[in-house]
């Protein structure tokens, strides 16, 4: 059980940059996920945690103890591989306790503890097989049980599902979830898959090209993403960015796309007339049918429809307002339309997202301006963590 | 399955056949040789089988060579030992405990592997004398050491290039040093790696001859010295450097037929997903 801290960590390889100063603090006990497409970074810190990498610039923690200079073996964090990385020539006790083994402690204690992992694996009937003689989802449940084995302060995953079928995904994330909160221990999972970090993180972090692009918790980082690279990484399909101005109608203040008029919900001192935006809206923030009832009629407008595809209990739109913005909807039920057909489409403003067009940064509420600010501040982790306790009890 | 024999693969098999013959008539000649009796040796009747078996010839050329051969089995099975190991040590640094101009080294260490016996002879010999080293079995010993040095290297170094990284970051993640890494993990791992390696420096030690004739004294000479004495006489009877010849033989036969299985093992199946 330890806290995990990264100070101003950067990674050269050579030349070259891959991480720029990275600063995060893990609390006790948290499940973090680092997400971001392929060369991020993500891997990179991982093992630099472990201490498979050296650290080039920096402060890495964990617990109160500084570890850049600590051997991987001496830092007690367990990591299990994408590859599992299994002892091919140990039968799967064997792989599960050689940590114990070399750590000297008595058979009988690595036997016991390694039985005790595999029950709860579901292990047992395979503890004398070799690797070669497993499934694939078995191989992963041997390399989880010889992190568990361990009992680390850290538990370290890199992309370890990503080597198995989509139905054994599913159900491994579902037992790792469950591993979790059953032991509780820091954890830090590497992942390029949104679906992945949505589901198991208590906070997310998405890199790119080594940066930090933003820390939050799933909810956070979909309904609030921090700047358009977070919106279209997170969530399946992207968050649709559109094109606008501020403008001003009847008094309220809105967005104007080339034919329509927008409000927003609430006024924002920090926008002005006449100024450009980009608006995201997520696809399951544009309705049709009868769940338009609940949206005002100012956030309605007429779509055509150029496409539909029916995923099983959702349907996607690929819709296009004003002739020339197209859109994706994700919408309940299974809708079948004409391809050109027209329909009135109703967008829950209150979830919009706006952007400014150069930097393509979020422009912050006038709510997120008066203090609860984002990201990782203290008064936010200490609110998390109380809300982690809450779980755990 | 039925194959239909077209011409082409049936002028293949015809060139193979005769290929065949042609690289087991000295094989024949010299079992038919070693079978005569010396008076019944001669050009004229050189092919044919012998009228009567004479397996004297063996047990004869055995009582000669016996030294040799003594001295030929301590030399290659020393040397091929001890530059086998270093080898794969060396091969499990270059491979995965990279530093910075280990590429540099290993590919200097390489150019060792094209430098014919004969270029160092001189020098190996003075060397040799330095460290008063020469004339017995430990120099030569210590020559086919080092001179194997850079095939093994290269060969393990390719052959630990297969083990993936990941399993020895798993094993420095479990608490595992240098050495318990070699020992628990690659060395395992490495028997295919082993046998191709032995095999390869136990045929090049036992047949080697220049280094064997000038480096050692009379008394310490390898098998293909004396062999090469056994038939350097005024008056040679054929018979016992043929039989000799085929002593010599049987050892490096030998391995390769116990040993040749352990190529086809994949002992690395399973270690990640297929």
């Amino acid at each position: 059980m330890a806290k995990v801290e990264l100070k101003s960590v950067v990674k050269r390889f050579g030349d070259v940059r891959v991480v720029h100063g990275i600063d995060l603090e893990i609390a006790d006990n948290e499940f973090i996920v680092l997400v971001g497409p392929s060369g991020c970074g993500k891997s990179t810190i991982l093992r630099m945690v472990a201490g498979l990498e050296s650290i080039s610039d920096g402060e890495i923690y964990i617990g109160d103890r500084c570890v850049n200079e600590v051997d991987p073996k001496s830092r007690n964090v367990a990591m299990v591989f994408q590859n599992y990385a299994l002892y091919p020539h140990m039968t799967v006790h064997d792989n599960m306790g050689f940590s114990l083994d070399m750590a000297k402690r008595p058979q009988k204690e690595i036997n016991e503890k390694v039985r005790k992992a595999a029950s709860m694996l579901e292990l047992e009937p395979y503890l004398d097989r070799k690797p070669e003689a497993l499934s694939g989802g078995q191989r992963q449940r041997v390399a989880m049980g010889r992190a568990i084995v361990r009992q680390p302060d850290v538990f370290l995953f890199d992309e370890p599902l990503s080597n198995l079928d989509a139905q054994l995904r599913t159900q491994m994330r579902m037992e790792l979830k469950k591993l979790h909160m059953k032991f509780s221990t820091t954890t830090i999972y590497v992942t390029h898959d949104q679906i992945e970090a949505m589901t198991l993180a208590d906070r997310i972090v998405i890199l790119k090209d080594g940066l930090i692009q933003q820390v939050g918790t799933p909810v956070e980082v979909y309904e609030k993403p921090a700047n358009v690279f977070v919106a279209q990484f997170i969530g399946n399909p992207p968050m649709n960015i559109l094109e606008g101005t501020v403008a001003r109608d009847q008094g309220r203040l809105g967005v104007r796309t080339k034919r329509s008029f927008f409000p927003l919900q609430e006024d924002r001192k920090n926008l002005w007339e006449g100024q450009k935006v980009l608006f995201g809206l997520r696809p399951d923030a544009i309705k049709i049918g009868d769940s338009l009832n609940r949206i005002p009629p100012e956030w309605r407008c007429t779509a055509q429809v150029e496409l539909t595809e029916i995923l099983g209990g959702q349907s996607l739109l690929d819709l296009v307002v004003d002739d020339e913005i197209s859109l994706i909807a994700e919408v309940e039920g299974r809708v079948q339309m004409q391809a050109g057909s027209s329909v009135e489409v109703g967008f829950c403003f209150d979830r919009v997202v706006l952007f400014d067009p150069e930097t393509e940064e979020a422009l912050s509420s006038v709510a997120q301006l008066e203090g609860t600010a984002e990201g990782t501040t203290p008064e936010r982790d200490i609110a998390h963590k109380k809300e982690i306790e809450v779980h755990t009890n | 399955m039925e194959r239909k024999l077209s011409p082409a693969t049936i002028v293949l098999y015809v060139v193979l056949g005769i290929l065949v013959i042609l690289y087991l008539m000295p094989a024949y000649m010299a079992l038919v040789t070693a079978l005569k009796s010396p008076a019944e040796i001669s050009l004229p009747t050189a092919w044919e089988w012998p009228s009567v078996i004479n397996w004297s010839s063996f047990s004869e050329a055995l009582d000669l060579l016996k030294p040799n051969l003594v001295n030929s089995l301590i030399l290659t099975v020393c040397a091929t030992a001890l530059s086998t190991v270093l080898g794969s040590l060396n091969g499990y640094v270059f491979s995965k405990w990279t530093f910075r101009g280990s590429e540099i080294i290993f590919t200097l260490f390489l150019f060792g592997m094209f430098i014919p016996y004969q270029v160092i002879l001189i020098p190996l010999f003075q060397t040799l004398r330095a460290m008063n080293l020469y004339g017995g079995l430990p120099g030569l010993i210590l020559a086919h050491v080092v001179y194997g040095l850079p095939i093994t290297s290269l060969i393990f170094r390719n052959f630990y290039a297969q083990i993936p990284t990941a399993l020895i970051e798993s094993a420095r993640l479990d608490g595992a040093g240098f050495f318990s890494i070699y020992t628990r993990v690659v060395f395992p791992l490495s028997i295919p790696g082993f046998v191709v390696t032995s095999l390869w420096q136990f045929t090049q030690i036992w047949n080697e001859f220049l280094w064997g004739i000038t480096l050692t004294r009379h008394s310490e000479n390898p098998i293909t010295v004396g062999l090469a004495q056994l038939a350097g006489g005024q008056a040679v009877s054929w018979n016992l450097p043929m039989a000799g010849s085929i002593l010599a033989a049987i050892p490096v036969l030998l391995i390769y037929v116990f040993l040749g299985r352990y190529f086809i093992r994949g002992l690395l199946a399973g270690s990640v997903k297929g």
